[in-house]
């Protein structure tokens, strides 16, 4: 078996763009095997030895004689197994606090392309208004009080990674979204230079482009919804 | 300042009701604040202590932790509830993570609208009965042991356990065809701490009812 890990999902971002970007940083490479089809689905449901998938769901990362699943539960892995994830428990719940703010964050955005037509507009509102109001002044008000370049325990951690992930994505939705937030935009720079991150950042790499209408319809298709 | 953790919610379950558990399994004495009124909620927010202005708040050593699965990650790791080393621990996030989706749906149950409730249960009960449940069924007949992971007692089993009885409350006779989760439902009930927590008078939160639903809306309305 390759040593490298094997994503399974369907080409768009949804639930394992997290996982891309957090292999990416920690500069694992990865293989991803991407279900286009509800056939693709199915096998994955059926595969030789039984159902591949613990509770019928995807992503599905196949990792270290695992075949794991839930994304929290395989972002936690592969933080802890790449020592991204604080040198001790009150780090690490540190971590834990700001990624979970920044998974609400993003989950809304990745729920925008599949609100119905007339509430887009009230939908992308309250993104924005949380992520200015709720989210980013959290993360900007850390940064200041410690004056440090990471998150958490002057090092890189997940926390870091999902961050510059949530800002990038909120800026496709709305451009000048840091203008009220220096230090943020500051720590996008940085987060950005780091080697294995503007690798992934670079045209070719596997981070994958915007929800667009194609995909929803794939996904909806796909997942029979 | 006592050095027990202190829990700020509403006087129900929701999404504090693990946190509640997790402690409990793991004999901690915990203190409570109630959130009554919307006043209550917005002189938290005012104050500061809300990291993302929202509840579950548990301070806990010198910590104001906030988000559910932060704080639960936390006492698990604490208390060691979190298994011997990270894919043990991977297979408890795992396992965590389905049953919350479980008891997602069960918290949001009380708040769906009168014509959507029946659908809602039935969702629920098919879910268990065919997603859920047959997994961990599975699990403990391939391994024999009495818990779920690295035959030790983890948050898993409390999350699992949890998740049986808030079932069966909707569903009664849900593990009919479970019955390696009716042996462990048995043993689970009855390890100290957690029979401690299933007796009258402990900081266990009854099921929502209307009221419960009430004082929701009406702290956090805006």
């Amino acid at each position: 078996m390759a040593g490298k890990p094997k994503l399974h999902y369907t080409k768009g971002r949804g639930r394992m763009e997290s996982i891309r970007w957090l292999l990416a940083a920690a500069g694992v490479e990865f293989e991803e095997e991407f279900i286009e089809t509800k056939e693709d689905l199915e096998k994955l449901h059926n595969g030789e030895s039984g159902n591949f998938l613990l509770f019928q769901q995807v992503p599905m990362v196949e990792i270290d004689g695992m075949r794991m699943v839930q994304t929290r539960a395989i972002l936690s892995y592969i933080a802890g197994k790449y020592n991204l994830y604080g040198k001790d428990l009150k780090e690490r719940a540190w971590i834990d606090m700001y990624v979970e703010g920044t998974t609400d964050l993003m989950g809304m955005i990745m729920y925008h392309p599949f609100q119905p037509a007339d509430a887009k507009a009230k939908n992308l509102a309250l993104i924005i208004e949380r992520a200015t109001t709720r989210y980013f002044p959290v993360y900007e008000k850390a940064l200041k009080a410690h004056g440090q370049d990471y998150l958490v325990g002057n090092k890189l951690s997940w926390a870091d990674i999902h961050l510059l992930e949530a800002i990038l994505m909120t800026e496709e939705c709305k451009p000048d979204i840091l203008s009220a937030f220096p230090l943020l935009q500051a720590f996008k720079g940085r987060i950005s230079n780091i080697p294995t991150i503007k690798k992934f950042l670079q045209p070719g790499s596997q981070r994958k482009p915007p929800t667009d209408e194609k995909m929803v319809a794939l996904v909806k298709k796909i997942f029979s919804f | 300042m006592s050095g027990k953790p202190r829990l700020t919610y509403l006087n129900g379950r929701g999404r504090m009701e693990p946190v509640r558990w997790l402690l409990a399994a793991a004999g901690v004495e915990f203190e409570e604040v109630y959130l009554e009124t919307k006043e209550q909620y917005e002189k938290l927010i005012k104050d500061g202590v809300l990291l993302f202005q929202q509840v579950p708040l548990v301070e806990i050593d010198g910590m104001k932790m906030v988000q559910t699965r932060a704080i639960l990650s936390y006492i698990a790791g604490k208390y060691n509830l979190y298994g011997k080393d990270l894919k043990e621990r991977a297979l408890i996030d795992m396992y965590v993570e389905g049953i919350s989706d479980l008891m997602h749906m069960i918290l949001m149950f009380p708040f769906a609208a009168p014509d959507a409730k029946e659908k809602s249960l039935d969702s629920i009960k098919d879910r268990a009965m065919n997603r859920y449940f047959p997994v961990f069924e599975k699990v403990l007949k391939q391994h024999g042991q009495d818990f779920l992971v690295g035959n030790k007692f983890s948050w898993a089993d409390v999350q699992l356990i949890e998740a049986i009885l808030a079932v069966e409350e909707k569903v009664p006779g849900v593990l009919s065809g479970f019955p390696q989760l009716q042996v462990y439902k048995t043993k689970m009930s009855n390890m100290p701490t957690i029979k401690k927590f299933l007796q009258p008078g402990s900081p266990r939160k009854p099921p929502p009812d209307a009221h419960y639903v009430e004082t929701v809306m009406k702290v956090f309305k805006k």
